[in-house]
């Protein structure tokens, strides 16, 4: 654990520094899920290096967090800084949204509702390959908006894929404003309950609390697990915190600095 | 057609314990073969063609080689962004088999009538089009691309009983098979309703107007130095298809004409209207849409007759 522990605080200052350095947007989200992909990369997970075939599986079906993504992959030291430093650039493998020819990247995502399915088949062949590598995916709550999450959901607990681990990041807010009054999903626990899965609420900025609920599910056999994850969109940066603005908006030189700031005092 | 490669694919099944079968919950009476030898590879995941597909791309990307059957329409336009998300754009080898390219499903409605599916397939590139003729090219199809890296269509018939003349079940990636030589007019063929183009090449030789038939079932890679080849030695062709004519063999001949200059007039015979009523039966449909070897005698006539006068 020593060895690949990570800050969620420097995932977020390196969303920060390159969102800065590449002036895009999709911050809010990536913040978001900071404390979730520091919890995964920085122990949950069983990955000691990227070309290792057994290693656990991660999806991120929410693909325009990827940035949070890369920072991890950083962090591991499966990424260099001077790759990291072409996200967003021309001839770079580190777009907006994940790319499986990237090391350490096994599916592209972007196109929401499709990450379930995939991350389905993975562990019904780690099933019946009687392999102990397990799939998480992580998803929005918006992205379950979409009918084919549906199918995954209802397949996955058909087929009884213990092995997988869905994480819903519940920040109630989506492209045009809060889920409740876009499409609402309340109550999602239920929801996922209802489809016969084994279902976690965890705040999904406390990290023990996600390593916890982790470390407790029963992967050898039984339903599929989901943890629904109660975050706050844009966590870390006051201004940024449940503003749809951070959906789509580059930061000014005077917000980065007031952002920047107040992830290091965190 | 499908029946026939089932039985193939249990074949392979046999020898190879990567190769799965998915079903959306169609193949009744057809997909027992394999489902009753293979019971731990076999997965109806119920009537949800998207998973199907994303369960597929997990399972190939896990070094499994998944087959996901379906009626076509169901196969290819359902899960289009599945396909192309999924085993396209990861590479990976997920093989879609679609059932009844065509009005093969005559009666069933619009609905299940597969008149698009090679089209939107084919202007993609990274996935293997194959549509074949007759059973038996089927399965000499299966068995010489089921173990290739990328992904690959099926677009199969249901006839287990007629077989193209000339055609001997010959099949290979790239390449499309003379099944009739003649020098008044070339027709092209793509899928089961080769047989009507060949009966119709046959009805016409008895008034001594002899057509050569070239069948394309390999549509994705293209055979592109066959199809030169041929082209080149006729004024006219006339493509036959049971697809929109835009997308198909239709456009495919007349992009290889195009592309490499060739004098030839392209005819294109497929469906040029929208779906809809009226229904019928699947050779009603075919001839509806003027694919029936009558329909289809009358066109090469007409056809070698505009040539005449050029």
């Amino acid at each position: 654990m020593a060895s690949g522990s990570i800050l969620a605080k420097e995932v977020r200052r390196i969303v920060l520094e390159q969102s800065k350095r590449a002036n895009v947007g999709h911050i809010g989200s990536a913040l978001s899920i900071a404390d979730i992909v520091a919890v995964l990369y920085g122990g949950a997970m069983r990955i000691d290096s990227p070309q290792e075939k057994d290693r656990d599986r991660f999806i991120l079906s929410k693909g325009h967090a990827a940035l949070s993504l890369y920072a991890a992959l950083h962090l591991r030291g499966w990424l260099s800084k001077g790759d990291l430093d072409t996200f967003c650039g021309n001839a770079s493998f580190l777009g907006v949204h994940p790319e499986h020819t990237l090391a350490g990247i096994d599916f592209s995502t972007g196109s929401l509702g499709q990450g379930l399915s995939i991350g389905a088949g993975v562990a019904l062949a780690s099933k019946l390959r009687s392999s102990s590598r397990r799939t998480f995916v992580l998803l929005s709550d918006a992205e379950c908006n979409e009918g084919s999450c549906w199918e995954a959901i209802t397949f996955a607990a058909h087929h009884a894929l213990s092995n997988l681990v869905a994480i819903v990041d519940l920040n109630g807010q989506q492209a045009f404003g809060d889920t409740q009054d876009v499409l609402s999903m309340s109550p999602m626990a239920e929801r996922w309950r209802a489809f016969k899965w084994d279902v976690h609420e965890v705040d999904g900025h406390d990290g023990e609390a996600l390593l916890e609920a982790i470390e407790s599910l029963d992967m050898s056999s039984g339903p599929p697990h989901v943890l629904i994850a109660r975050t706050t969109f844009g966590k870390g940066v006051s201004y940024m915190e449940r503003q749809l603005k951070w959906h789509y908006w580059p930061m000014s030189d005077i917000e980065y600095d007031n952002a920047r700031a107040e992830v290091e005092r965190a | 057609m499908r029946a026939t490669f089932i039985k193939a694919l249990a074949e392979i099944a046999e020898r190879d314990e990567r190769v799965m079968l998915l079903t959306a919950d169609l193949g009744y009476t057809v997909l027992e073969e394999f489902a009753g030898r293979f019971p731990s590879r076999f997965f109806n995941v119920g009537v949800a063609e998207q998973n199907m597909l994303g369960v597929a791309t997990g399972l190939a990307e896990s070094g499994f080689i998944p087959f996901v059957y379906s009626i076509a329409t169901f196969a290819t336009l359902r899960p289009y962004e599945f396909i192309r998300n999924g085993p396209i754009l990861h590479q990976l080898p997920v093989r879609i088999v679609g059932v009844g390219g065509g009005f093969e499903y005559g009666t069933a409605g619009p609905t299940h009538h597969a008149v698009e599916d090679v089209g939107v397939l084919r202007l993609q590139p990274g996935i293997t089009v194959i549509a074949p003729a007759d059973y038996n090219q089927a399965r000499t199809a299966l068995e010489t691309t089921w173990e290739l890296d990328g992904p690959v269509y099926y677009r199969l018939g249901k006839d287990e009983q007629r077989l193209v003349p000339g055609l001997d079940g010959a099949f290979s990636l790239g390449r499309a098979q003379l099944v009739r030589d003649g020098d008044a007019l070339l027709i092209v063929v793509m899928g089961s309703v080769a047989p009507e183009a060949v009966a119709a090449a046959e009805e016409l030789s008895v008034d001594g107007i002899e057509c050569a038939v070239l069948v394309v079932a390999s549509v994705s890679p293209v055979p592109e130095e066959d199809l030169i080849e041929q082209l080149s030695r006729f004024r006219t062709v006339l493509t036959v298809e049971a697809h929109f004519v835009t997308g198909g063999v239709g456009s495919l001949v007349a992009e290889v004409a195009a592309d490499n200059g060739l004098g030839c007039r392209v005819v294109r015979n497929g469906v040029k209207v929208p779906l809809g009523a009226p229904g019928g039966s699947e050779a009603y449909l075919l001839d509806h849409h003027g694919l029936s070897r009558g329909k289809l005698r009358e066109a090469a006539r007409l056809a070698v007759l505009q040539t005449a006068s050029i």
